[in-house]
């Protein structure tokens, strides 16, 4: 970054100031990485593989990728349906919609698993009802599955609404004009637009799915072998002091996370021009 | 399946019928009573300033909008709720609107891709007609590459052959060439009035652009807030404007404050009589064209002026005259300026050779 | 091309919208945000609404219960503070400065986005423990991090880290360059162009990032209650209290601190939501 000496601190400040700021992030993001992956081999890598292929950490790691494997597609159709009404036409209370679809954004994980106990819990709304019908929802893998969709609820829209808001109406509009219908319009013309952007958003909210731990430690009843996902198979390890263990699950996390971090930073080098603006720096 | 030499079966009969369209925006009227006709084979041209309602006519015509109030018939059929899809309208995006990850020949095939059944050509039917496409607009060979990779000339062109691929009864342009360079915008346009007397299509397209709607238009529609102020040729409503709106949206006029008094008025001693022969009174305006001031030798007869600025654009001078408490734009050719040997502080002699006067 | 109807005496009724799909992806849209978010939360909220007033009273008097409050705020404020001054700076570096590896370390700062939380806690609490790598450098010093407040403001630190640097970066990178030239020029140094030209230009941007990293530290459980020891009075965040009163089977106190908990998030995503409105406006506005 070549710029005038003039609008430049001198070398030694940027030195010093390009040390303090790797210094923090060396503290904050690299320090507990190592930690994880330290821990995790320091009884050998064989006691690693044991933890590992534990049965009661493989039927985790199934749960996980279950409790996954049905969000997430839920929430990519509501992302392209509310993206859809959202750009392609206007309505009165447009902007109250984007607020409501961003508020799992804000809502503390516990809480998102509390709303679900106090609907479907045996004290709940709906809890009779539940019992009469022999539905298990809470201290079950539905809750489960509900709670993490709460929680990853507004990922896919959040990525497709500023992205097909900026690309506007006019190659849809065309397309009518040149006697596409409704659906092929939107497989033909919408979806080739933002399939990046989509990827991006099915990316966060694939993380998040796999990786949510308050709210379904609310929901979950920490029954292992039956209700535990893997970051719950991590605190109960933790708190029964089976560090490699729990390590061990935690590296499988951490590298999902690395591979996330990965492919999102891609897609934002190799399609920056397909993806929002937000993420255009 | 040869695109040249179509012939328009019937020669009279209407293409477009528009009955009192009104769409409106909250309180501001878009469209306010509007109708006209356009008969088949015509190009048509609605020329107004932005905020006239001419795209949202266009866009009503091509089913992209709807109107609150009025009918439209397109080929003497009823069209006025009709979707899009069905209306066999080709329209031409100002920003062109192509598929920016299809390749130029998809975006062209695209019209006929998507159709259902019976309907759809066979592959090699749509191959052939893309190529006899891109051989009309002049983009042999382009067929692979996508629109990132064209310039805007080409993309307009790509816009139009996938319009034109679906043989559309009606092309529908929205200021095709508004954001294209001076000289790729003339010859486009030259290039769209031979196409569309090759093709005999009917067409409407919209501009804001004076020169190039008499230049290329059968018919103008001059619009203004949404409501037509003139339709005409390209000669009429240029020589004989129906509101002091169309004067001065068209060409230079000098916009003079007169009272008028049965169709005549009189200022600084300018005798005016209004064209039209209309014997209204009142306060108004009086409307004169630069070439319609003749300005003489300081010995000849007629009014005094002193010449205050001339200004030379090539071919023809622009002369700003004082005459008394009025100031005139007068229109020479160089020779005339060479012949008067006119300049600026020296005296000359006025006339009027035509006006126009409008009450308010 | 079809036919179609002939003109029934009248106005005729337009269809009102030109691209289909209209109906069904907004239907299924509100179906779907009713049946996952807003049923839940209503039923929160009337939870809340059929409690007695002595419940309430019951549940803000529990000295636990205020303290977990008192720590979960303040740590916030704190750590959302510390991620302002090194969020910036780290910022700035990656804007300005170029050195090998930039993109990855670039590419880094989203980690506490993407990492799950209880991985982060465990690994923080074998950081800072009296046994981790960093706890027993600093327990010499008398220091002690894992199982206190000061434990639970480094992991909020830790969770809000991203706000504020993907906040600034933007506007940074946007920044024009002219406008420090034009300092220069007129005899400012550069510490002087920054705190007088370019902080002020960044001012919505860090206010923003510092809303995020509070609003996200409050309600953060999983990367906290490791590393936090969970003492009641001293390192319990509220979040973790909500947990345990579900434990005790009082819902009722958990409803009531939760709900509180709620309101000042919506409260922030508000203000949140009017800082990026006048952050725009500035951009826009040159």
């Amino acid at each position: 970054m070549a710029r005038a000496t003039t609008t430049t601190e001198s070398r030694l400040t940027r030195w010093l100031l390009t040390a303090a700021a790797l210094g923090f992030l060396a503290l904050f993001l690299a320090l507990p990485l190592l930690a994880v992956l330290t821990q995790a081999l320091s009884k050998g890598i064989d006691r690693y593989w044991a933890a590992l292929s534990d049965p009661m950490t493989v039927s985790a790691i199934q749960l996980t990728l279950v409790v996954a494997a049905v969000s997430v597609p839920f929430n990519i159709v509501f992302g392209l349906c509310a993206s859809w009404a959202i750009t392609k036409f206007d309505f009165p209370g447009k902007s109250l919609l984007i607020t409501l679809i961003d508020i799992p954004f804000s809502v503390s994980p516990v809480i998102s698993g509390l709303v679900y106990v106090l609907l479907f819990g045996l004290q709940g709304f709906l809890g009779e009802w539940a019992l009469d019908n022999n539905i298990r929802i809470v201290f079950a893998v539905p809750g489960i599955v509900l709670a993490t969709m709460f929680v990853t609820f507004p990922f896919v829209a959040r990525e497709l609404i500023p992205l097909m808001e900026e690309q506007g109406r006019d190659e849809e509009e065309a397309a009518l004009t040149l006697g596409a219908g409704g659906l092929a319009t939107f497989v033909l013309v919408t979806l080739p637009n933002v399939r990046w952007g989509l990827l991006y958003g099915v990316l966060l909210c694939n993380a998040r799915a796999m990786g949510e731990f308050g709210a379904v430690s609310v929901v979950s009843g920490h029954i292992r072998g039956l209700t535990n996902t893997m970051p719950l198979h991590v605190e109960i390890l933790y708190n029964e002091y089976d560090i490699v263990g729990a390590f061990a699950v935690a590296s499988l996390l951490a590298l999902l996370a690395l591979v996330t971090l990965a492919a999102k930073s891609a897609l934002e080098w190799l399609h920056r021009d397909e993806l929002a603006a937000a993420h255009r720096v | 399946m040869n695109l040249q030499r179509r012939i328009v079966s019937e020669t009279t009969g209407n293409m477009i019928e528009v009955e009192g369209l009104t769409r409106r925006f909250g309180a501001f009227a878009a469209l306010d009573d509007v109708s006209l006709t356009v008969p088949k084979g015509k190009l048509v041209a609605l020329l107004g300033p932005s905020g006239s309602g001419k795209t949202t006519l266009l866009r009503i015509l091509a089913g992209l909008d709807f109107a609150d109030q009025g009918h439209i018939r397109l080929d003497g059929v009823d069209a006025t709720t009709l979707a899009t899809r069905e209306r066999g309208v080709g329209f031409v995006f100002q920003h062109y609107a192509l598929f920016r990850h299809m390749n130029v020949a998809d975006n062209i095939a695209f019209g006929l891709r998507v159709r259902k059944g019976a309907a759809r050509p066979s592959k090699a039917a749509i191959a052939a007609k893309v190529e006899e496409l891109l051989g009309l607009v002049q983009l042999d060979g382009l067929g692979k590459r996508f629109p990132a990779q064209l310039s805007g000339g080409q993309r307009q062109r790509v816009a139009l052959a996938r319009a034109l691929a679906i043989e559309p009864r009606l092309l529908l342009l929205d200021e095709p060439f508004g954001a294209l360079d001076a000289q790729v915008r003339k010859d486009l346009r030259r290039w769209l009035r031979s196409l569309h007397e090759d093709m005999g299509l009917t067409g409407v397209f919209v501009t804001h652009d004076q020169e190039e709607a008499l230049e290329v238009a059968d018919e103008v529609v001059v619009m203004n807030k949404g409501r037509i102020e003139q339709i005409g040729t390209p000669t009429e409503i240029y020589d004989r404007p129906a509101t002091p709106f169309v004067y001065r949206f068209l060409g230079n006029v000098n916009a003079l404050d007169v009272d008028i008094r049965q169709g005549r008025a009189s200022l600084d001693g300018l005798e005016l009589v209004s064209a039209d022969g209309h014997g209204d009174s009142g306060r108004g305006t009086a409307f004169i064209r630069p070439h319609d001031v003749e300005v003489r030798a300081a010995a000849a007869e007629g009014l005094s002026a002193r010449v205050r600025h001339l200004t030379v654009l090539g071919p023809v001078v622009r002369a700003e005259l004082v005459l008394g408490g009025t100031t005139l734009e007068a229109e020479l050719t160089r020779d005339e300026l060479d012949r008067l040997s006119v300049a600026p502080g020296s005296e000359v002699r006025v006339g009027v050779r035509s006006a126009r006067l409008f009450v308010e | 091309m079809a036919a179609n109807a002939a003109i029934i005496g009248g106005r005729p009724r337009a269809p009102r919208r030109v691209i289909p799909g209209f109906g069904p992806t907004l239907g299924f849209t509100l179906l779907y945000l009713s049946a996952i978010v807003l049923i839940p939360l209503a039923a929160l909220f009337l939870k809340a609404a059929g409690m007695g007033w002595d419940q309430w009273v019951a549940t803000f008097t529990d000295w636990r219960v205020l303290a977990s409050l008192r720590l979960s705020f303040g740590g916030s404020a704190i750590a959302a503070l510390v991620n302002a001054v090194f969020g910036l700076l780290v910022a700035w570096v990656l804007v300005r400065y170029d050195f090998p590896g930039r993109k990855l370390v670039d590419a880094m700062v989203d980690l506490p986005f993407a990492l799950p939380t209880a991985v982060a806690g465990i690994a923080l609490t074998a950081l800072y423990a009296p046994n981790g790598w960093i706890g027993s450098l600093l327990e010499p010093l008398g220091i002690k991090v894992a199982f206190t407040p000061l434990g639970v403001i480094v992991a909020m630190v830790f969770i809000g880290l991203p706000f504020v640097v993907r906040t600034v970066e933007p506007v940074l990178a946007d920044l024009d360059a002219e406008l420090e030239e034009a300092a220069a020029s007129l005899g400012a140094d550069r510490v002087q162009t920054f705190v007088r030209v370019i902080l002020p230009a960044l001012g919505p941007a860090l206010l923003t990032g510092f809303a995020l990293a509070f609003a996200r530290a409050v309600g953060e459980y999983g990367s906290i209650i490791f590393i936090a020891g969970n003492m009641p009075g001293i390192s319990e965040i509220a979040p973790l209290m909500i947990v345990t009163k579900l434990e005790q089977f009082d819902y009722v106190g958990a409803t009531a601190i939760a709900v509180v908990m709620l309101v000042v998030s919506f409260v922030l995503l508000l203000a949140i939501n009017a800082l990026q409105k006048w952050r725009h406006a500035r951009l826009r506005g040159g």
